[in-house]
C-alpha cells in the first residue's frame, strides 16, 4: 500500500487522551500522504509538516507553483503545532505582525468551507486585561493601530469585562482591550486542511522522511539529501520549527537560523459544572503572565513565566518532545495568577499540565526570508509562540517572496538577514531566549534594550567610554553609547526607568545636543557597516553605477549619498559612498545592513570580474566630531586648515591626526550639523580619541551618544534606513529627487520604476510633523507607528520620532497617503495635498495637533550665533 | 514571648553594662578567664539562654513597666531586614566544588561549603582547606583561637604544610630540599581553597618557611633508607607536635625584626585548638586538639539521619582527659589541675597550640617577658602566672587521631568550632545539613497521574512546597544554612527571623555574651566514588 490515508483518528492513537479536540472526530478527506518512493526532482522542497510548512505549500500552490514536495520527519501536524493552545490573536505590537494575524484569521475562517475539513474555528474574541495604567497605555497604542488597519477593537472598562466573561475577578483592573474578531481554532486541523488543499493543488507530501542536509553548489541550492534518498531542487524551504537551527547547521555551508526552544506549560481542566460556552472570550492577563481560553467546557490556561526553562541547547534528544515532563512547581506562579483572576476555578478538576516546547528568537520576532549565503534556501520559523496566529500570513509572504522576489509588505523586521552569524551561538541563544520569553508578557516600553547576550562586538574605545559614564544600547550585536551620565548624576534603576512619558535621561541628552550645536561632541559610531569595493579597471565604477541611483562617477575625494534600490525603486539600502581613488570606493551603510547589503552586492556582482569586495567594518573605528568647533579641533590636530574653503562639505581625504597617519576624514556627520567623521584604523583608535579629547578640551568637547544624534537628525528631517526607509519606499517619496540621477547616462536598478513614478506622481510622501500642543513633561511621548490623521481621516503612520531640543517640540517623521474617500484606493499625493491639511498624531488614543513639513526647518541650518546672544556661561568648560 | 525580649536591647544599652554582667552574664573570655572571681559555673556556657530567661520571665508588671518606658523614651530598635541579615550571614561564605572532569576524577569529595560568623571583634576563629598536590588527599580544618587571634592565624597558615611535609615520601622531600638549595623552582605542595577574607601574614612568611625547612631537613636526616609506608596517623601527630614546638621555639629565640619579634610572642602567648580532617579516597583521618568537633552525617536506609562523632572534646566533660591530666601530674595536684572545669581554673580546652603560659617553666616565662618588647611587659595578662603552677607543662598540642573508613551511607562531614556545638545538638546539626543537601536535589516532582485533583488543592500543595523550598534556597551554602539555624532557631527548631535579626544586630561588645565565634566546614562526599572503592575490594 503506497498511499496512506491520513485520518485524524489515527493520530489519536498516540495515546494522548487530552487531545480530544472537538473537531478531530471528523475523519473526512485529508491530504494524501505518500510514504515511499520520493521523486527524483522537484522545484521546491519544503521541510516540515507543521503549520508553517503546509501554509507555505498551500500558498505556493495557489500562486501557481505546482512542482512542490513537502517532507515531514514524523507525521503531519506534529511538533509544536500539535501542542498549540489554538488561540488566534491579532493584537500584536508590530503592524506587520498584525497584518499577518489578520490574514490568518480570514484564511482560517473560510478554510473549512474551502477544504471541507473541520478545523474547529470559533470566533470568541479576546480580552487583554490591564492591571496598571502603563499596561493600559500599551493596549491603547495597539488598539489605535489595530483600528486603522481595519481590525475592530476597543478599550473597555472593567465593568464591561465582567459582562463579557462570567468568571473574571475584575477588581484590580484599570481597563482592558476587547478584540471581538479573534478566534480559537485547532492548529493541527488547520495544518491538515492546508495540507489537503495543497495536495489537491498538486503538492506531494511525504511523512516519516527526514531531511539530512541540503546540497549546495556555488552558493545555490541544488537538492536535499533525505533518509529515503535525494531530491534535486531549486528551492529549499526550512520550516522545521525548533529543528530549524540544527538543520541550518547541518549544511556544508551552514545557514544560521537563530532560534532556541523553551519549555512552555499550559493547563487543561475538566468542564465546569455549567460548562463554559464555546464562544467564551479568550483572556490575556499579561500582568499576571497568563492566558485563558475555554476548552471543552473547561479551561486551557498557560503563560510566559519570568524564569523560563530553555531546552535542547545541545541539539540532542530533540525528538523527545513527546515525553517532556510536567513541572508543577514551575507552574505554581502561573496557577496562583490564574486562581487570583478566576477564584471560582478552585474546585475545577485538573486533566493535565501540558509541556510543549516553543521556539523563540533573539528579538521576539519571527524569522523569514532567504539565506544570505545560500541562494534558494528559504526559512520560515521561530514563531515565539504565535505560530497559529502568523501561520497563514507568514506562509503567504514567504510564498510571494519566492514567486515574485519580494513580498507585498515590508518584512525587514522579520528578515533572516537582520541577524549576523555571530548572533547564533548556542550560549547566546540560550541566554537570550531566557530574556525573550518573559518579554512576551512584559510591558514593552520605548527604547527597551536587551540585557543578555551583550558586549559581543565592541569598539576599542568601549572601556574608555564606559568609564566616562556611557550607557549602552546594542545594534546587530554591536555596543553603541546612548548617552553619558555625568559623574554627579544618578539615573533610575532599570525597572523604574520604564516609561511611556518623559524619560529620566532627558536633561542629559539635552546638554549633549546643546554641545553639538554650540561646541563640539564626539560620538563613537564604529558600528556602521563599512565595505570597500575595488577593481583593476572600471568594473567597480560600472558595478556601483548600476546598483546605485545617484551618480557615482564623481571626482576622487568626493562623497555621494545614494540609495541602493530594488526593481521597484525601493530602498534596499541607503548609504554614503566615498571615492577613494579612480578604482576604489568606500561604502558606509547602517549597522544592521552588514548581512543584507553584503548579500545584495554578492547577488548582483558579475561572476568572474576583477571586483574585490571587502567588509572592513572591523578594521576601522569611526568617530563623529559634531559641532561648529570640530573644525578647530581637527585643524589643531593636523596642522591643516579645515575650513569650508579648504575642506568642502561631503569631501573625503586621508590625513594624519595627532601622530597617526592614514585617517580617513570625511566632512559629514549624518546629522546635518557641521563636523567630520574620522575613520581610524583600529590600532590608532585610542590615540586619536585621546588626542581629540585633550585638544578639544579648550573648545568644550564632550562625549555624546546615539540619542543626541537621533534627536539632531530627526529635527533636521534626516531619514534612516530600517526605521523610516524600507524596500517599499522610493527616493521620490521622501523628497530625495536630488539623490537620483535618472539621466546619468546608464541604467541602474529601479530606474524604470522611478521614471514611472516621476511621471505619475507618488502615492505616499515622507513628512515631518512638529507637535504643537504636546506637553513634553506631562503628555505621552510619541515612539513610532502612531497613526497620522489628516482632516480627521487616517492617512498613514509615523516611522520615528524624537524631541527636538532646538525647536523645543516633538518631531515625528512618517508617511502620508491619500486614500480616496469612497473607494479607499490610494491616490497621488501632491505637495498641495500635504499643505492643505490639518494633521493630528494619535498617541495611545489621544490626538495631538501637528504641523506638517515637506522640507526641513530652514532656521536650523544657520549656524551663526548673534553677538548679543553670547553670555558668560558660554565661557564655562563643558 | 517575643515582645519583651525586643525591649531588652535598648534597655541594656542605657544601663550600666557592668551591672548586667554581674548578675546575668559571664565574662568575655570563655576559654581563658583572667579574673577568677567572675568565673561562673561551666554550665553558664549557655548564659545567653539564662539571660533571656531572666529578662523574659519577669512578671507582667515588669514588662508593662518597660513597655511604658518604650513609649516614653525614643525607641531604639535596630532591626535588620532579611536582606541585611543575609548579607551578614553570607559575608564569609565560601564554596569549593571539586572539578567534575579533571580526567581522573577519583576524589571521594564532591566539594565543601564553609562559613564563619564572628562574635569577637576581630574574629578569633580560623579555617583552612587545601588539596595536597604531592600526595593524594585533601585537608580541611577549623581553628578556634583564644586570647587573641595570633595563634589561630599562625596555625591556620602553617599546620597543613607541616602535615603535608610529614606525608611526603623521602624522594620528594629530597627533591624539594635540592631545589631550595640550588635556587630552582619549588614543587608546589598545597593548593589552597580560600575565601578572600582568609589571609596569610606576609611578614612572617620567611620565618615560617625556615622553620618548615628545618623540619623537613630533619625528616630527611632521620630517614633510614627503608621506604616504609607513611602512616597518616603518625604524620598528623608529628605535624601537630612539631608545629607547636616551633611556635614555642620561635618565641624563645625571638627575631631581630621588632615587628616579627612581637608577632611570634603574641602567637606563643595566645592559643588555638585545631580540628583537622584528612580525606584520601575512603580513608578519613580526623586529628583533634581541643574542643572543636568533627561529625559525620550518615543517612540510614530509611532516609533518616544520624550523627557519628569522629573526635573527642578535650575538656572537663571528657573523663579520659581528666584522667590523663591527673596521671601526668603529681597526686597532690589532683585537685588544683582542673578547677571549675577549667585547666588550672583558667583554660577550658585541655589541649591547645600556643598558650606557653601553660607549657613553659616560670623561669622561662619571666625571662622571655623581661627581654621581650615593652608591649608585652605592659600586658597584665602575659605577666600573670597561673595559680598552682608546679609541674609544667600542663598543656599539649598532641592531637587525638581517629580513623574512619568511608561508606556509601556517609554523606558528609561537619567540622565546626564549639561556637556551633554549644548552641545545637549534634543530631540536629546532622539532620539540618542532611535535609539541606538532599532537599536541593530530591524534591519529588508532583504528577497528577490518574487522580482527581482540583486546581485549589494543587495550588495549596504547591504553595506549601514552595515555602519549604524557599527557606532552603535562601542559602546556597550548607554552612550558612547551619549558622542561620544555630543563631536563629526558636524553641521549635525553626528559624525565627526576628530572633535571627536581633542576634545579629547585637553591638560588638555584647555579641560575645550571647554567642561564640562560629566556624563551619561541611564536606560532601561522593557516594558513587566511595561505593566504587568498596566494590573494588
Amino acid at each position: 500500500m503506497f498511499y496512506w490515508l491520513l485520518s485524524v483518528v489515527r493520530r489519536q492513537k498516540t495515546s494522548r487522551r487530552w487531545q480530544n479536540w472537538p473537531s478531530v472526530r471528523s475523519s473526512s478527506t485529508a491530504a494524501e500522504v505518500h510514504s515511499v518512493a520520493l521523486p527524483a526532482q522537484a522545484q521546491v522542497v519544503i521541510c516540515g509538516g507543521g503549520i508553517m510548512g503546509t501554509s507555505v505549500a498551500y500558498h505556493l500552490s495557489k500562486m501557481g507553483w505546482k512542482d512542490i514536495v513537502l517532507l515531514e520527519q514524523g507525521r503531519l501536524a506534529a511538533g509544536s503545532t500539535r501542542f498549540c493552545a489554538g488561540i488566534l490573536s491579532t493584537a500584536r505590537h508590530l503592524s506587520i505582525e498584525q497584518k499577518m494575524a489578520d490574514y490568518s484569521n480570514k484564511l482560517y475562517h473560510q478554510l473549512e468551507q474551502e477544504t471541507g475539513i473541520q478545523i474547529g474555528y470559533t470566533k470568541t474574541g479576546s480580552i487583554f486585561l490591564a492591571q496598571t495604567q502603563d499596561r493600559l497605555i500599551s493596549l491603547k497604542r495597539i488598539n489605535s493601530r489595530l483600528n486603522v488597519i481595519g481590525i475592530p477593537s476597543e478599550i473597555i472598562s472593567p465593568k464591561k469585562v465582567a459582562e463579557l466573561h462570567p468568571l473574571l475577578n475584575v477588581h484590580d483592573l484599570v481597563g482592558a482591550m476587547h478584540v471581538p474578531e479573534d478566534a480559537v481554532v485547532s492548529s493541527a486541523d488547520v495544518t491538515l486542511a492546508l495540507a489537503s488543499a495543497a495536495s489537491q493543488n498538486g503538492v506531494q507530501i511525504y511523512d516519516q522522511t527526514s531531511v539530512l542536509h541540503v546540497m549546495v553548489k556555488k552558493g545555490q541550492v541544488t537538492g536535499v539529501e533525505t533518509d529515503k534518498g535525494q531530491i534535486e531542487c531549486q528551492y529549499f524551504v526550512n520550516c522545521a520549527g525548533q529543528w530549524a537551527y540544527e538543520l541550518g547547521l547541518s549544511n556544508e555551508e551552514p545557514v544560521s537560523i537563530p532560534l532556541h526552544a523553551c519549555e512552555h506549560f499550559y493547563l487543561l481542566t475538566r468542564p465546569l459544572e455549567t460548562p463554559l460556552q464555546s464562544n467564551t472570550p479568550t483572556i490575556v492577563d499579561a500582568d499576571g503572565r497568563i492566558y485563558i481560553r475555554n476548552w471543552q467546557g473547561g479551561i486551557l490556561s498557560g503563560g510566559f513565566e519570568k524564569n523560563p526553562k530553555p531546552i535542547f541547547t545541545e541539539g540532542k534528544n530533540q525528538l523527545e518532545i513527546q515525553n517532556l515532563q510536567e513541572d508543577w512547581d514551575h507552574f505554581e506562579p502561573l496557577l496562583s495568577s490564574l486562581l487570583r483572576r478566576m477564584p471560582e476555578l478552585e474546585t475545577l478538576e485538573i486533566v493535565k499540565l501540558v509541556n510543549c516546547p516553543e521556539t523563540f528568537t533573539p528579538d521576539m520576532r519571527c524569522i523569514m526570508g532567504e539565506s544570505p549565503v545560500v541562494q534558494g534556501y528559504f526559512v520560515l520559523a521561530g514563531m515565539n509562540s504565535a505560530g497559529l496566529s502568523f501561520g497563514g500570513g507568514a506562509g503567504k509572504y514567504l510564498a510571494e517572496w519566492m514567486v515574485h522576489g519580494y513580498p507585498s509588505e515590508n518584512v525587514w523586521e522579520l528578515d533572516l538577514k537582520r541577524f549576523g552569524a555571530l548572533q547564533s551561538s548556542r550560549t547566546f541563544l540560550r541566554h537570550r531566549v531566557m530574556e525573550v520569553m518573559p518579554l512576551l508578557y512584559d510591558l514593552k516600553v520605548p527604547r527597551w534594550d536587551f540585557q543578555t547576550g551583550r558586549q559581543l562586538r565592541t569598539s576599542p574605545l568601549y572601556d574608555r567610554l564606559d568609564a566616562q559614564g556611557a550607557r549602552w544600547m546594542e545594534k546587530h550585536g554591536f555596543e553603541r553609547p546612548k548617552y553619558f551620565v555625568p559623574p554627579d548624576k544618578d539615573l533610575l534603576a532599570l525597572e523604574q526607568s520604564k516609561t511611556f512619558y518623559k524619560p529620566d535621561w532627558f536633561d542629559i541628552v539635552e546638554s549633549e545636543v546643546k554641545c553639538c550645536k554650540e561646541a563640539v561632541c564626539v560620538i563613537d559610531m564604529s558600528s556602521f557597516t563599512k565595505f570597500e569595493i575595488t577593481s583593476t579597471g572600471d568594473q567597480a565604477l560600472e558595478f556601483l553605477q548600476y546598483l546605485f541611483s545617484n551618480d557615482i562617477d564623481v571626482p576622487v575625494g568626493h562623497i555621494v549619498h545614494t540609495g541602493m534600490l530594488n526593481e521597484g525603486g525601493g530602498y534596499e539600502n541607503d548609504c554614503s559612498i566615498a571615492r577613494l581613488n579612480k578604482r576604489s570606493f568606500f561604502m558606509i551603510s547602517p549597522t544592521d545592513q552588514q548581512v543584507h547589503c553584503w548579500a545584495w552586492l554578492k547577488k548582483h556582482m558579475p561572476v568572474d570580474s576583477n571586483l574585490l569586495l571587502e567588509d572592513v567594518t572591523w578594521k576601522y573605528t569611526a568617530l563623529n566630531l559634531i559641532g561648529p568647533r570640530a573644525v578647530d579641533v581637527l585643524s589643531e590636530l593636523s596642522y591643516t586648515p579645515m575650513t569650508a574653503d579648504h575642506f568642502p562639505s561631503l569631501f573625503c581625504k586621508e590625513m594624519s591626526v595627532g601622530y597617526a597617519n592614514g585617517i580617513r576624514v570625511m566632512s559629514m556627520t549624518h546629522t546635518g550639523e557641521p563636523g567630520f567623521m574620522l575613520y581610524i584604523p583600529i590600532e590608532y583608535a585610542l590615540h586619536v580619541y585621546n588626542e581629540v579629547m585633550s585638544v578639544g578640551q579648550k573648545y568644550g568637547i564632550r562625549n555624546a551618544g546615539y540619542y543626541a544624534l537621533r534627536s539632531l537628525r530627526i529635527e533636521k528631517f534626516f531619514a534612516f534606513w530600517g526605521q523610516d526607509l524600507n524596500t517599499l519606499t522610493t527616493p521620490l517619496e521622501c523628497g530625495r529627487e536630488s539623490r537620483v540621477k535618472l539621466e546619468k547616462g546608464m541604467d541602474f536598478i529601479g530606474r524604470d520604476a522611478l521614471l514611472q513614478q516621476k511621471q505619475h506622481g507618488v502615492y505616499k510622501r515622507f513628512i515631518m510633523f512638529i507637535l504643537d500642543d504636546h506637553d513634553t513633561d506631562l503628555d505621552l511621548w510619541p515612539w513610532w507607528g502612531e497613526p497620522i490623521y489628516r482632516n480627521g481621516q487616517y492617512v498613514g503612520k509615523t516611522t520615528s520620532s524624537a524631541y527636538g531640543y532646538t525647536l523645543e517640540r516633538h518631531v515625528c517623521l512618517g508617511f502620508v497617503h491619500n486614500f480616496s474617500e469612497d473607494t479607499r484606493e490610494e491616490q497621488v499625493v501632491t505637495p498641495d495635498f500635504i499643505n492643505r491639511g490639518e494633521y493630528e498624531i494619535d498617541i495611545a488614543g489621544q490626538r495631538f495637533q501637528a504641523k506638517a513639513k515637506l522640507y526641513p526647518v530652514a532656521s536650523l541650518f544657520t549656524h551663526k550665533r548673534r553677538k548679543d546672544d553670547v553670555e558668560l556661561s558660554d565661557l564655562h568648560g563643558k | 514571648m517575643p515582645a519583651p525580649t525586643q525591649l531588652f536591647f535598648p534597655l541594656i544599652r542605657n544601663c550600666e553594662l557592668s551591672r548586667i554582667y554581674g548578675t546575668a552574664c559571664y565574662c568575655h573570655h570563655k576559654h581563658l578567664c583572667c579574673s577568677p572571681s567572675y568565673v561562673p559555673q561551666s554550665r553558664l556556657r549557655y548564659a545567653p539562654h539564662l539571660a533571656y530567661a531572666t529578662f523574659c520571665r519577669p512578671k507582667e508588671n515588669w514588662w508593662q513597666y518597660t513597655q511604658g518606658r518604650r513609649y516614653a523614651s525614643t525607641p531604639q530598635k535596630f532591626y535588620l531586614t532579611p536582606p541585611q541579615v543575609n548579607s551578614i550571614l553570607k559575608a564569609n561564605e565560601y564554596s569549593f566544588k571539586v572539578p567534575e572532569f579533571d580526567g581522573k576524577n577519583v576524589s571521594s569529595i564532591l566539594g565543601f561549603d564553609s562559613n564563619q560568623l564572628p562574635a569577637n571583634a576581630p574574629i578569633e576563629d580560623r579555617r583552612s582547606a587545601a588539596t595536597c598536590l604531592q600526595t593524594r588527599g585533601m585537608l580541611l580544618g577549623v581553628f578556634d583561637g583564644h586570647a587573641g587571634c595570633a595563634c589561630s592565624q599562625a596555625v591556620s597558615e602553617r599546620l597543613f604544610y607541616y602535615i603535608a611535609v610529614s606525608l611526603l615520601p623521602h624522594e620528594t622531600l629530597l627533591e624539594i630540599e635540592n631545589a631550595v638549595e640550588s635556587g630552582r623552582a619549588l614543587l608546589p605542595i598545597l593548593q589552597w581553597h580560600k575565601h578572600p577574607n582568609d589571609y596569610f601574614s606576609k611578614e612572617a612568611s620567611k620565618l615560617y618557611f625556615n622553620s618548615l625547612r628545618t623540619y623537613w631537613q630533619e625528616l630527611i636526616d632521620l630517614n633510614t633508607g627503608e621506604s616504609a609506608d607513611i602512616d597518616v596517623k603518625e604524620a598528623l601527630i608529628n605535624a601537630f607536635k612539631r608545629l607547636d614546638n616551633d611556635i614555642s621555639l620561635e618565641a624563645q629565640v625571638g627575631d631581630p625584626n621588632s615587628f616579627l619579634n612581637y608577632l611570634v610572642l603574641r602567637v606563643a602567648f595566645s592559643g588555638a585548638t585545631a580540628c583537622v580532617a584528612h580525606v584520601d579516597g575512603v580513608d578519613l583521618h580526623v586529628a583533634n586538639t581541643g574542643d572543636s568537633r568533627a561529625m559525620l552525617g550518615v543517612q540510614e536506609e530509611d532516609g533518616s539521619w544520624s550523627a557519628v562523632t569522629l573526635s573527642n572534646d578535650h575538656n572537663a566533660q571528657n573523663e579520659k582527659e581528666l584522667e590523663r591530666l591527673k596521671l601526668e601530674h603529681p597526686k597532690n595536684e589532683a585537685k588544683s589541675v582542673v578547677k571549675q572545669d577549667r585547666l588550672l581554673g583558667l583554660l577550658m580546652p585541655f589541649r591547645a597550640f600556643g598558650d606557653v603560659k601553660f607549657k613553659w617553666s616560670i623561669d622561662l616565662q619571666k625571662r622571655v617577658i623581661e627581654s621581650g618588647p615593652d608591649q608585652l611587659n605592659d600586658n597584665e595578662y602575659t605577666k600573670f602566672i597561673p595559680p598552682n603552677y608546679y609541674t609544667p607543662p600542663y598543656l599539649t598540642a598532641e592531637p587525638e587521631v581517629t580513623y574512619h573508613r568511608l561508606r556509601p551511607q556517609d554523606k558528609f562531614l561537619v567540622l565546626a568550632t564549639d561556637g556551633l556545638w554549644e548552641t545545637m545538638h549534634r543530631q540536629d546539626v546532622v539532620r539540618i545539613v542532611g535535609e539541606y543537601l538532599t532537599g536541593m536535589h530530591h524534591q519529588q516532582p508532583i504528577a497528577v497521574g490518574g487522580y482527581k485533583v482540583t486546581l485549589g488543592q494543587m495550588h495549596g500543595l504547591l504553595t506549601e512546597r514552595r515555602a519549604k523550598m524557599s527557606s532552603v534556597f535562601e542559602d546556597q551554602n550548607a554552612a550558612t544554612h547551619l549558622i542561620r539555624h544555630a543563631v536563629g532557631n526558636n524553641e521549635f527548631g525553626a528559624v525565627d527571623h526576628e530572633r535571627l535579626s536581633k542576634m545579629l544586630s547585637l553591638p560588638e561588645e555584647l555579641a560575645r555574651m550571647y554567642r561564640d565565634d562560629i566556624t563551619i566546614i561541611v564536606v560532601q562526599f561522593n557516594s558513587h566514588v566511595v561505593g566504587a572503592y568498596q566494590n573494588q575490594e
